[in-house]
């Protein structure tokens, strides 16, 4: 056609231009705004609502008290510093007069802070990963593989999945007190139960995904293993594992959510000096900074399993033979 | 000369599927006699069985009744020394080409030094032209160089019988006539005793020494054999204007097509009753993407406004 248009590139062009400026202004700007809106209604509740000590913190408040939490951890751990560096001018000078003595190391006792609360909380969370996982992915490995003892787990794995993690707690402490006692104990009990009761919530994603991802091996695979001859340990070892990874570790991305949501209930009730406690000591606490310090402990907690999910989920994209980049 | 004992050998085989009802007899009435050195294709189209049959030459299925044997003695179960290039290629996505081999290689020959595993895997990647690609993914490669992989995986194992399951079905013209050249290339300087198994008579006459037509199924069985005298190698080209090649090719389909005759035939015999189906007038239909136009449409048609 020789109909005599505008020259269409320019504008075009242009108006992809404007297109893109248009997502982006969508894609950051509905968030920013969505984000005032809260933090605006996040106010507003503030101003109006009096609570039992005082008013219901707002935004800045929450802010100002996760400000005075570093402050206190920066100024606790200089103390600690001190305290170490003390200890072992005592030592060099108590060993000078006494060459023949015995000096006995002592540990700093002060109150653990917020941010030594988060460390302990991430340790424990990864133990009781770590434990649920290693029962999880070979418990899922043979159920996938033999139908019977698939048939055999799946009533218990049913029973125990929607178990909550506050029911598990007490039968988890009472088992660990009665059977955990060594002379030197490396773990705390509050530690141990913790942990346990993480790993026994936390299992059942994984278990669930990888006998799926065993099941639903490409029979092909299967009889490649078949062809060369391989043991059942080179079979498992060598093209059942790998070819189930996938499904693993979506599992084991699940079960990492579960087992940090379940923590923060554990660490409360069992006493382990992790942000649960922190919580449930903040509550009791009942100071005109509890609800500020309670707030600075959610957004913690929501932050942390937000960089765990996304941790795994990288792992789990690592895993997948570059399913996603063909 | 003695009569040898076939390598491997099928008397009245059958084997089916499922149980009652949803019982299907695949293959029956299967005789064979596979001989050393020797290049067989069965013919057949798809859905008669063929994956199966292979399934059984390997060792990686029982027949029914009748009876397998591998040397004259009851088939085995599946093993290295009946290679199999699956019809998918099946290499193991997470291993690289020379992965994928090297797992296959050191099953096959523990008794080798590190060194000599190797260089064999380098010498049957070089083989099939793919050392440029050795540590390159599946995933990471065309259709075609997955197949040569997987010849190359099998050759590698040294195999007294290899089976190819439509190794090139799912291949281009281009690809699939480069990789028939060298399938006969290989097999010219191994003289392994081979069986393909496609759906292309064409190939089957190309690379075979003897050609067996297989029925279409249920109860797919082997049609006579064709002996294939035409001399090696063998040009494709020159072939397509062959007149032998033409007769035996002719001879081939007539047989395929006249057995898919009889199945047609005998399954015509019921009368189906189809509903009344009239096409149901769209223009009055308010279809959702008419009531709410896209965003993109409403800009490039934009309205002036008063």
């Amino acid at each position: 056609m020789s109909t005599p248009t505008t020259p269409p590139a320019p504008s075009r062009r242009t108006h992809r231009v404007d297109q893109l400026i248009l997502a982006v202004a969508r894609n950051v700007g509905i968030p920013v705004l969505a984000m005032a809106v809260f933090l605006g209604l996040w106010s507003l509740a503030a101003r109006n609502i009096q609570v039992s000590f005082g008013s219901l913190p707002g935004p800045a408040a929450v802010a100002t008290e996760f400000n005075n939490l570093w402050q206190e951890h920066r100024a606790e751990d200089a103390k600690e510093k001190a305290f170490y560096v003390r200890q072992a001018e005592r030592k060099t000078a108590y060993l000078a007069s006494h060459p023949a003595g015995e000096w006995k190391e002592r540990k700093y006792a002060g109150r653990p802070t917020f941010f030594k609360q988060i460390v302990t909380s991430l340790e424990t969370v990864f133990t009781g990963f770590f434990i649920a996982s290693l029962i999880a992915v070979p418990l899922g490995i043979v159920c996938g593989l033999s139908k019977s003892l698939n048939l055999a787990f799946n009533p218990f794995i049913q029973l125990f999945k929607p178990v909550s993690p506050l029911a598990w707690l007490p039968i988890v402490m009472i088992l660990v007190s009665a059977l955990y006692n060594p002379p030197e104990p490396m773990f705390e009990k509050a530690f141990l139960s913790s942990a346990l009761t993480v790993a026994l919530c936390s299992l059942w994603p994984t278990l669930i995904n990888t006998a799926v991802g065993v099941a639903s091996i490409d029979q092909d695979y299967l009889n490649v293993a078949r062809v060369l001859r391989l043991g059942w340990f080179a079979k498992v070892w060598k093209i059942v594992l790998p070819a189930s990874l996938p499904h693993i570790f979506t599992g084991l991305r699940l079960s990492l959510s579960v087992g940090w949501m379940v923590l923060i209930a554990a660490e409360m009730l069992a006493q382990n000096p992790g942000l649960g406690k922190f919580v449930w000591d903040m509550f009791q606490n009942g100071s005109s900074q509890t609800l500020a310090q309670i707030m600075v402990a959610v957004f913690a907690i929501g932050l942390i399993g937000f960089a765990l999910d996304r941790a795994m989920l990288s792992l789990q994209r690592a895993v997948s033979f570059g399913a996603t980049t063909r | 000369m003695p009569p040898l004992t076939p390598v491997i050998e099928l008397r009245d085989a059958a084997r089916g599927f499922g149980a009652g009802a949803a019982r299907s007899e695949v293959l029956s009435g299967l005789n064979l006699d596979l001989h050393e050195g020797e290049f067989l294709a069965i013919v057949g189209f798809s859905g008669s069985g063929k994956t199966t049959l292979i399934n059984l030459l390997a060792g990686l299925l029982a027949p029914d009744h009748g009876t397998l044997k591998l040397d004259g003695r009851p088939m085995p179960e599946a093993g290295p020394d009946r290679a199999l290039v699956f019809q998918n290629y099946s290499l193991l996505p997470w291993l690289t080409v020379y992965g994928n081999i090297a797992l296959a290689v050191d099953r096959v020959f523990p008794q080798w030094t590190a060194a000599q595993r190797r260089a064999h895997v380098e010498r049957y990647i070089a083989m099939v032209n793919l050392t440029p690609a050795r540590d390159k993914r599946p995933r990471q490669l065309s259709g075609g160089m997955r197949q040569r992989v997987a010849v190359a995986r099998a050759l590698a194992m040294e195999p007294r019988v290899l089976l190819l399951d439509e190794p090139l079905g799912a291949l281009d013209a281009l690809t699939r006539a480069t990789l028939q050249d060298e399938i006969s290339r290989i097999w010219q300087e191994n003289k392994k005793t081979v069986v393909l198994i496609t759906n292309d008579p064409d190939e089957a006459i190309l690379l075979a020494d003897r050609v067996i037509p297989l029925s279409p199924g249920p109860r797919a069985t082997f049609g006579p054999a064709f002996a294939i005298d035409i001399p090696r190698p063998r040009d494709r080209l020159a072939l397509n204007h062959d007149a032998h090649f033409k007769r035996m090719r002719k001879d081939i389909l007539d047989w395929l097509m006249s057995s898919s005759g009889r199945k047609s035939a005998h399954t015509a015999g019921r009368t189906l009753r189809l509903p009344a189906l009239v096409p149901e007038n769209l223009d009055h239909v308010t279809w959702v993407d008419r009531a709410f136009p896209r965003r993109r449409s409403a800009s490039t048609t934009s309205t002036p406004t008063p």
